[in-house]
């Protein structure tokens, strides 16, 4: 497992004590205001429907989306009635409760296993931050001791390998590209010479595609493919890179790519804006893939684990 | 989300036949079908609300006409208020002013600034024969400056070059300056991925729009951006005054209710719509169209126009012909129609544009659709190219062989040639009366298509 998911080894991580929840709470601190703003008016008042209809619209505003909101709604509502609860301050615990069971079971670490090289695939749309991730997990992973290497497997748009071989000169690992020639084949590349080179963990980039491009879907099954060729145990990791700010398309996101490649994790990028990322609850409801890491900020320790207690805590506090 | 909006509003047009005027009463079921429909497709919720209010004003009260049903009538307006919303006609981009016309973008990280950037500059050369420079004031992003270099050159576009220790307006300025003195049109300025919220970085842009005093300073969206985009969209308007918008990642099922959320907190209009990584991804924005298809009442003009680029211009054209002449559509060519549908991103990409009245029923699983189009390449593959152009040569032996080849059953064989006959009968129809009488046939069955 990794250690830095536990303590907070690098020193930048100090000066910001509370790590992530603090950024995350910052960021989130809007979407605070807006749920307190369309409950608090209504929080001395007895609960009736109207209630129920303002914390309706805060949750969808959240990108919580229509069904899982409604899902929620009905669940305080048969608490509400079973406890003869009349306030509505008393639903909170409630619901913060009912998304915490939503989305524990998602919270569940990276672990590099013992196989030699562990091969991570990142996939994603395009602009989610697949690159970014790489870049920053390389060096998270340095500084717990792994060897690593970077794989430039977007040979698509332009200028993506360059991109990833400026993260590689930054945290001074090998980072395998090819100048012509496909993802597979740049990936194949790679495992060879994590291989020969005895590196432990490669993290493989890939082009973006969207779940609709059903070509792109099908050369990333190719590559997958590929991948299993250079070596059976493998990809060890299959994680979708999504970006917060996405709404209910994530779900359609989530569905396709685990489709298409039996997802082993999410990364969920730009949690530091203003989006709340929401429909996290709805891909619990429907397709529990587990989150590995978090992205809260543009420094390279806001890489982080996924808290389902911190997340809840900081979207309807 | 397209799909559930026409099957929700297939299932509420039935709810309301037979019903003589609209009430408050029988379109609240309707209108609660929108909301959910609209809230599916990221439409931020105050917009949602702004936009059912409005429908439901307009729609009391109306008396039906006896040629349409209560459900049309509502889809009618539907459809116009959602056109009003989007901003009625396709607004054009503004270059006139002396050059060079400066165009700024702006847009959260990831929201696909460089490739729209490279893209308008194709866009801008091929379709308006402009001199164009490219300059990327991105500081931040690994090789986010090299990514614009590639494209320019790529695209054979003047780039300007620019470096990580420079300032972004440095930048800016040099570049103006280059443009200025070697007479180029237009100066497109890409610019680092920002969060609304991260003053330091909302003040650099302000300082670059100062400097540079854009014609254009256009919003970058994420088509697929959920509930926040008002937010963002407010920021940004109100940190730059911002001339329009473009929506990017607008393929096939990507939902597109940025659009109406972004247009109606900024009251700019959408200029462009972007789709796919290819630099002639770029369209312009059509408020109706886009309508029409949100409503499942087809987009079959911007089908038609997706056609035109994507087809293969040589192979359409070599069909073409061979129509005309009456010599028969092979199964050589229905191959190659396989393969540019697949490139044209699949039944589901093309479903999304025809009316939901004719789609209804089928695409039941896409994902079964593509397997079965490969099946049916796979079965042309085995063929021989004899009998490829001469179907009728296929008899019993033959289409064991096939088959065997194919490792499909004679079956599937027999059910393509069958599929085949009756592609080919409507390739004469076509070619006897050319694509206007077709359309006309299909006229009855289209609403929206006058």
């Amino acid at each position: 497992m990794f250690g830095f998911l536990k303590k907070s080894p690098s020193p930048t991580a100090d000066v910001v004590p509370s790590g992530w929840i603090g950024r995350l709470s910052a960021g989130l601190r809007k979407s605070r205001q807006r749920l307190a703003a369309g409950v608090g008016g209504i929080f001395a008042r007895k609960l009736d429907d109207a209630w129920f209809e303002s914390l309706e619209e805060a949750l969808i505003e959240a990108d919580v989306g229509v069904k899982t909101s409604a899902h929620l709604i009905l669940q305080l509502r048969q608490q509400a009635r079973g406890q003869r609860l009349e306030h509505a301050q008393d639903l909170k615990p409630l619901l913060k409760q009912a998304l915490v069971e939503l989305l524990q079971p998602l919270e569940k670490p990276l672990e590099v296993t013992t196989h030699s090289p562990h091969i991570i695939l990142f996939v994603g749309v395009n602009g989610a931050g697949k690159t970014t991730t790489i870049g920053k997990l390389a060096q998270h992973l340095i500084q717990q001791g792994h060897s690593v290497l970077l794989a430039a497997g977007d040979t698509f748009r332009a200028a993506a390998v360059a991109q990833l071989v400026s993260w590689g000169e930054r945290n001074q690992v090998p980072v395998i590209t090819q100048e012509k020639g496909d993802s597979a084949a740049v990936l194949f590349d790679a495992i060879a010479a994590a291989k020969a080179r005895g590196i432990q963990v490669v993290l493989a980039d890939t082009a973006g595609r969207l779940p609709t491009q059903l070509h792109l879907m099908e050369e990333i099954r190719k590559v997958k493919r590929v991948v299993q060729k250079a070596d059976a145990s493998a990809p060890h990791d299959i994680l979708l890179v999504l970006d917060a700010n996405t709404g209910q398309n994530a779900l359609a996101q989530v569905r396709a790519f685990d489709d298409a490649l039996q997802l082993t994790g999410l990364v969920i990028t730009k949690l530091d804006g203003t989006a709340r990322g929401g429909v996290l609850a709805a891909i619990a409801g429907e397709r529990p893939v587990p989150i590995r890491f978090v992205g809260v900020g543009e420094a390279l320790e806001d890489l982080q684990r996924f808290g389902a207690q911190e997340f809840v805590d900081a979207l309807v506090e | 989300m397209l799909e559930q909006l026409t099957d929700r509003l297939t299932g509420v047009i039935k709810s309301l036949r037979g019903q003589s005027r609209l009430s408050d009463s029988n379109i609240q079921e309707a209108l609660r079908e929108v909301r959910i429909a609209l809230l599916e497709a990221d439409v931020a919720l105050p917009v949602v609300k702004t936009f059912i209010d409005e429908v439901r004003q307009e729609a009391i009260g109306q008396s039906v006409l006896t040629s349409l049903t209560p459900g049309q009538v509502l889809v009618g307006i539907v459809h116009q208020a959602l056109t009003r919303l989007m901003g009625e006609k396709n607004e054009a981009l503004d270059l006139a002013t002396q050059p060079p016309a400066v165009i700024l973008m702006a847009g959260l990280q990831g929201s696909g600034k460089t490739t729209t950037s490279g893209k308008l500059a194709k866009w801008l050369k091929e379709q308006q024969r402009k001199k164009v420079l490219l300059v990327s004031c991105d500081v931040y992003r690994p090789a986010a400056i090299e990514q614009l270099h590639v494209l320019a050159q790529t695209l054979e576009v003047d780039w300007f070059p620019s470096d990580l220790s420079q300032a972004p307006s440095a930048i800016a300025r040099a570049a103006l300056d280059h443009a200025r003195r070697h007479y180029h049109d237009v100066l497109i300025v890409d610019t680092a991925g920002r969060l609304a919220i991260d003053e330091a970085m909302m003040h650099e842009i302000q300082q670059l729009h100062a400097a540079l005093h854009p014609i254009e300073t256009l919003f970058v969206v994420d088509a697929m951006q959920g509930q926040d985009a008002v937010n963002t969209a407010r920021a940004f308007g109100e940190a730059l005054p911002l001339t329009g918008v473009i929506l990017t990642k607008l393929d096939g099922d990507a939902r597109g209710g940025a659009a109406l959320s972004v247009r109606h907190v900024t009251q700019k209009p959408v200029k462009f719509i972007g789709v796919g990584e290819k630099l002639t991804g770029l369209e312009a924005f059509h408020p109706e169209r886009m309508a029409s298809r949100i409503l499942g009442m087809g987009d079959v003009l911007s089908l038609i126009e997706e056609a035109h680029r994507t087809v293969d211009r040589v192979e359409a054209e070599k069909l073409a012909q061979k129509i005309k002449k009456g010599q028969g559509f092979d199964l050589e060519d229905f191959k190659t129609q396989l393969q540019q549908m697949k490139k044209a991103g699949g039944i589901g990409a093309m479903m999304d544009k025809l009316p939901a009245q004719l789609t209804r029923g089928m695409a039941v699983n896409q994902a079964v659709d593509e397997r079965s189009l490969n099946r049916i390449e796979g079965i042309i593959n085995a063929m021989t190219p004899t009998e490829r152009r001469h179907p009728d040569l296929l008899k019993a032996s033959r289409k064991r062989r096939v088959a065997t080849g194919a490792g499909v059953s004679v079956q599937e064989v027999n059910r393509l040639l069958g599929q085949f006959e009756q592609m080919q009968k409507m390739m004469k129809m076509l070619s006897k009366g050319g694509l206007g009488k077709m359309m006309r046939g299909m006229k009855g069955m289209i609403p929206g298509l006058h």
